[in-house]
């Protein structure tokens, strides 16, 4: 167990990265995914086919391959996702900054990614919205916007918050993919890298890199769960 | 359409022509024609799944018609878009499940159409808010949820709700089928001053002592027709249809 001990600084600046990529990825999906959910629900033909067509791709591919495309086709086609280095965010997250964009990739693969599921999600939670909530809010005047923003969402976010929350840490999870499409210092690309290149010994590495993961898992299920509780209190 | 002007002047504010409607095979409006005017109150009764929702429902267009012309205040319906939701603002709708807000208290319940869709000043809105609660008699519960409250408490709220808008109209979609008997009363109590007060209103339900006192006419409606329509008098005492007199010998003789 020395291992832990004394590469807890690796552990710990892997924890570091890892957190970055699932923050910033976790407000991409959520981001994307709720721009999706309401272009599948809108009452414009071509606009719900194109969420459609997202949410179908996009979820049956696997997450590999949306990473290959990312990682390797984004710089074939000129772009090194510069669009992230978002001023002021760039402060907090420094890394968005910096030239090698292989941390701008992992957040845009794996926002891409999980949008497509958050979209879902939400369009669950939508579902869950008894129909004559919107009705109702149709019959007063309200348009379709409002009726989405006053009405509709603030419901739908509530009756989605668990299977959202499933989507989430099914990223965190997810992101382990990132140390190997080029990020390097994430969780992944730590154990890689004590495990083989340092050649220690890979039990405990692995135990370190699932309690790096454990430690951003397990709270957000058991703050779940009380929001749960809340809701269920509320009704 | 200058058909239209000439049918929809004067003195009607809701008029029908020629409405059809269908759900898949089901004719649920056959040639409708009706006519409302301002500050007269239509009660339409009727058996279950004779079309009375629906007539209420196509007025404001939560239900888009397959034929015929519906005018509202002289203009022919809007398509979908913001044309059609200035028109629904113009008209309260008062539905079976009440559909309060959830997530909102009665009062923001109340004042979220002025507010936004109006776009009054929300202390405007709130003061017309709170008169109206006063009027509806649920001053006290304004703060509390929807889930909080009776269910006759909650439909004064979504009467009060409608009335917000100030709207040209009121459409009540079987406005007291949800409500424990007890409850029944009170709403009908509000709008039987509604109706007083020279409100325009078309109301859904079986309720047959409202529609005796409130109504100016009663619709009777079966098989998506307008079977016949007359006085609450004329039609209680001396029903002309055989259908008519079918179902008055039904629901009366309990």
């Amino acid at each position: 167990m020395n291992v832990l001990v004394d590469n807890f600084d690796v552990f710990a600046g892997g924890f570091w990265v890892t957190l970055q990529v699932c923050l910033l990825s976790t407000a991409g999906a959520l981001l994307l995914g709720t721009g999706a959910a309401v272009l599948r629900i809108s009452p414009i033909p071509p606009l719900r086919w194109m969420g459609t067509a997202y949410v179908t791709v996009i979820r049956n591919a696997p997450l590999t391959v949306i990473f290959f495309f990312v990682a390797f086709g984004l710089p074939a086609l000129g772009s090194n996702a510069a669009f992230l280095d978002i001023p002021g965010l760039n402060k907090v997250f420094s890394r968005l900054g910096i030239d090698l964009p292989y941390f701008r990739f992992a957040i845009l693969a794996l926002s891409v990614y999980t949008g497509a599921f958050v979209c879902e999600a939400l369009r669950s939670g939508v579902n869950a919205v008894a129909a004559g909530q919107a009705e109702a809010a149709r019959a007063l005047g309200l348009t379709f916007t409002q009726n989405l923003r006053y009405v509709i969402l603030p419901q739908a976010w509530k009756a989605a918050v668990v299977p959202l929350g499933t989507v989430l840490i099914a990223m965190i999870k997810n992101s382990a993919l990132a140390g190997f499409f080029g990020l390097s210092g994430d969780l992944s690309q730590a154990a890689q890298d004590l495990a083989i290149v340092k050649a220690l010994p890979v039990v405990p590495v692995f135990i370190g890199i699932s309690i790096g993961f454990l430690v951003m898992t397990v709270p957000l299920g058991l703050l779940l769960d009380r929001v749960e509780r809340r809701r269920a209190v509320a009704r | 359409m200058t058909d239209g002007v000439t049918q929809a002047s004067g003195d009607h504010l809701i008029v029908f022509d020629q409405v059809n409607k269908w759900f898949g095979n089901l004719h649920v409006l056959r040639d409708v024609g009706l006519r409302v005017r301002r500050g007269e109150v239509v009660v339409v009764i009727g058996p279950s799944g004779g079309g009375k929702s629906t007539l209420c429902r196509v007025v404001n267009r939560l239900e888009p018609i397959n034929s015929g012309t519906i005018w509202f205040d002289g203009r022919r319906l809007p398509e979908e878009g913001r044309q059609l939701a200035r028109l629904r603002s113009e008209v309260g709708m008062v539905f079976q499940s009440f559909n309060l807000f959830a997530h909102k208290t009665i009062l923001e319940n109340v004042t979220l159409g002025p507010v936004k869709v109006r776009r009054e000043r929300p202390a405007t809105a709130r003061d017309r808010a709170m008169s109206l609660l006063d009027r509806v008699g649920i001053t006290d519960q304004a703060n509390k949820y929807p889930a909080q409250l009776s269910g006759g408490q909650q439909q004064r709220a979504a009467i009060a709700r409608a009335l917000a808008m100030q709207p040209k109209a009121m459409l009540f979609d079987e406005p007291t089928s949800a409500l424990d008997p007890e409850m029944v009363g009170e709403v009908l109590d509000v709008m039987t001053t509604l109706a007083r007060d020279g409100m325009t209103m078309v109301v859904v339900t079986h309720e047959m002592g409202f529609a005796r006192h409130a109504a100016n006419r009663v619709v009777f409606m079966a098989d998506g027709q307008l079977v016949e329509e007359a006085p609450p008098a004329e039609f209680f005492g001396n029903p002309r249809s055989d259908r008519a007199k079918d179902f008055l010998s039904k629901i009366l003789t309990h």
